[in-house]
């Protein structure tokens, strides 16, 4: 059994990090749906609503991914996002084995450093490349007859699309994993609790272990 | 098929009033009769094969059994006035000898319209007459010159209140939807024709198939005369079989305004089906756009030696024609009567070739509630532009390699997190080690 006494609640995510977490996931889910259904899989809004909803998602997200880089830059997160080779190994080996032995992860959160390396690359490539590929070539697709005007005639509307199908298909992957390594912490859903709440519990590495306490009933 | 040697009957609405022989000039502009659009007791009727002439006796179509009669002179000449839907229709709507015949979008279902088959004409509508969009300068009608380019002409009336090429944009213009309405980004590529005439021939039939290689059958040694399904003729011994059809979805093809024709001078492949006229426009041409079109297909006679079409005649001179197909129903006489009054080389040798003609389709304008939905052009498969290539289009087209590599990513994130999940069930390893 997990000994609470050598658990601890730190402060993790703040309001405005939780909320632009969980509207980030109404936005993509609505894009991942609606964008699908464009791409002609299915049939659930109607090829016009949905349409019409992936246009405004969409231009809806970017103006919130706005607020983010300026909330980023403003408060220094950024320095979550710079990645490092140091400890990547013991991660990696930490999922692909640690994991099942019930070993302890190598790189505990701390409210300075709540990436580890391996999430440190990957939200990295997300947030500065992934998705900003994404949403430009959302909003060329979606600007698609002014390209004249802003002096883009020679641009591919099919190369456009292809890239934007592309992004989508690896943020649908990013999804599924993401969605699953979030029950990787210590109890199923310590870390969706954690982005619900803003307190994660920890590991305390400074608490007084259980076999250090000495007891009459030994 | 072509009106040279069958004057008299084509004549009757073809230019050519009055024709009585090889020699009539057809520029000339006093041989125009002024009665046709312009009497108003709807008393004046040309005899059908009277080279455009109403009769001077009554007389009687074998055609039709109709009976015709001479006009009340007097009565029909101080009728004259501006030329209404009847005027017009007289000939418009029942172009190739019939109702609905050649265009699917005009016939006689236009002479009284609901709203629901023209937006514009519609009695419980707008109620515009022909000449409402069809304005005049001087005799010239605003309409189709299909030798000009529609876009030359794309302007509004505001800009020049007698353009002589009267498009949708000239009232509408070319943003008329709601603002930041998404249909106002397609008007650079698809006419409003493509999404605002959903289908054509709504009310009345329209033929879309002519094979005329069946014609000559004879019932007990007779001509005769069967109808189908519409109370149309299916098969005429005269003619051939008809194939006729309601609510035909358009062909749709790129089109700058212009349709260029084949003719009889031109070789042929009859090897594949012959386009008679064909519209001309490309993806890349600015000016044009997607356009909806009835295309009549039809089995017609060639010359297999010249490879080229031929001009039969079909309509007897007189009692004692002996080559007109309608006398003596041998397709090889009236072919090289026909060949040889036109001027023409004829081989002596013929054979039926499939061929297809074009109508633009412009009218039965439906209202805005029964447009075209988006998804019947933006469909991956079997949209109604699935013929149109070589650009690509949101919902139909899509890359075969990124589509496959893309789901085989998610497919093996999926798997991967599965096997994961798995391992830690069995190794129970979820987090800290039990003490």
């Amino acid at each position: 059994m997990v000994n609470n006494n050598n658990m601890k609640n730190i402060y993790l995510y703040t309001r405005y990090e939780r909320f632009w977490h969980w509207l980030q996931t109404l936005l993509i889910v609505l894009l991942l749906i609606t964008g699908f259904e464009i791409k002609g899989m299915y049939t659930l809004f109607g090829f016009r609503s949905a349409v019409e909803v992936h246009n405004f998602v969409g231009n809806t997200w970017l103006i919130a991914f706005l607020f983010f880089v300026f909330w980023i830059f403003t408060t220094g997160e950024w320095k979550q996002y710079i990645p490092t080779t140091r400890k990547m190994f013991s991660v990696v080996r930490y999922y692909l084995y640690g994991i099942f032995r019930g070993e302890p992860h190598p790189v505990p959160k701390r409210k300075d450093a709540k990436h580890n390396p391996l999430q440190r690359i990957t939200y990295l490539i997300l947030a500065a490349i992934l998705l900003p590929i994404q949403m430009a070539t959302g909003l060329l697709y979606w600007g698609y007859n002014s390209w004249p005007q802003w002096g883009l005639s020679g641009l591919s509307l099919q190369v456009v699309a292809l890239i934007h199908t592309a992004g989508a298909f690896a943020i649908l992957s990013f999804v599924v994993v993401h969605i699953y390594m979030i029950t990787t912490g210590h109890t199923i859903l310590a870390h969706t609790r954690a982005m619900i709440s803003g307190w994660e519990e920890v590991k305390d590495i400074e608490a007084v272990e259980d076999w250090e306490i000495k007891t009459k009933a030994a | 098929m072509n009106v040279l040697s069958n004057e008299a009957r084509c004549t009757s609405c073809h230019a050519g009033y009055g024709w009585k022989g090889k020699d009539f000039d057809f520029a000339d502009q006093t041989k125009v009769d002024c009665l046709v659009c312009h009497e108003q007791t709807g008393t004046y009727k040309k005899f059908p094969a009277g080279a455009g002439n109403p009769v001077k006796e009554p007389k009687v179509f074998p055609g039709n059994q109709k009976e015709y009669l001479p006009p009340e002179w007097n009565k029909v000449a101080q009728s004259v006035g501006r030329p209404t839907r009847k005027n017009c229709g007289t000939c418009h709507f029942f172009g190739g000898g019939g109702d609905g015949v050649k265009h699917g979008d005009l016939d006689s279902s236009l002479m009284k319209p609901n709203k629901a088959l023209d937006v514009h004409m519609g009695k419980d509508g707008q109620n515009f007459d022909c000449i409402r969009c069809h304005s005049t300068t001087l005799h010239n009608i605003a309409g189709r010159v299909y030798t000009t380019p529609a876009s030359e002409h794309r302007k509004s009336l505001i800009e020049d209140d007698l353009a002589s090429k009267i498009t949708c944009e000239s009232c509408h213009s070319s943003t008329p939807h709601k603002q930041d309405a998404k249909a106002n980004d397609h008007t650079d590529k698809v006419a409003c024709q493509s999404c605002h005439i959903p289908t054509f021939a709504r009310v009345n039939p329209t033929k879309m198939w002519w094979d005329w290689s069946t014609a000559g059958k004879k019932k007990d040694g007779k001509p005769y005369a069967e109808k189908g399904e519409f109370g149309k003729p299916v098969y005429d011994t005269k003619k051939g079989n008809f194939v006729w059809a309601k609510n035909v979805v358009p062909e749709y093809h790129w089109f700058n305004g212009s349709i260029e024709h084949l003719t009889v001078n031109d070789t042929i492949d009859p090897g594949k089906p012959v386009k008679i006229n064909r519209p001309v426009g490309d993806k890349d041409d600015p000016n044009s756009r997607i356009f909806p079109f009835k295309v009549h297909r039809g089995n017609q006679p060639y010359d297999k030696i010249n490879k080229n079409l031929v001009i039969p005649q079909l309509f007897p001179k007189g009692k004692d024609d002996q080559t007109a197909y309608w006398k003596k129903y041998d397709w090889n006489k009236a072919i090289a009567f026909g060949m040889e009054y036109a001027g023409l080389k004829y081989s002596g040798e013929f054979d039926f070739v499939k061929t297809e003609y074009v109508f633009p389709t412009t009218h039965m304008v439906a209202p805005k509630d029964n447009v075209v939905a988006c998804i019947e052009c933006h469909a991956r498969s079997d949209g109604r532009l699935a013929n149109l290539t070589g650009f690509y289009m949101p919902g139909r087209d899509a890359s075969k390699v990124i589509d496959f590599a893309g789901w085989g990513v998610v497919l093996a994130c999926l798997a991967g997190v599965l096997i994961h999940a798995l391992g830690r069930v069995f190794t129970r390893g979820n987090g800290e080690k039990e003490n």
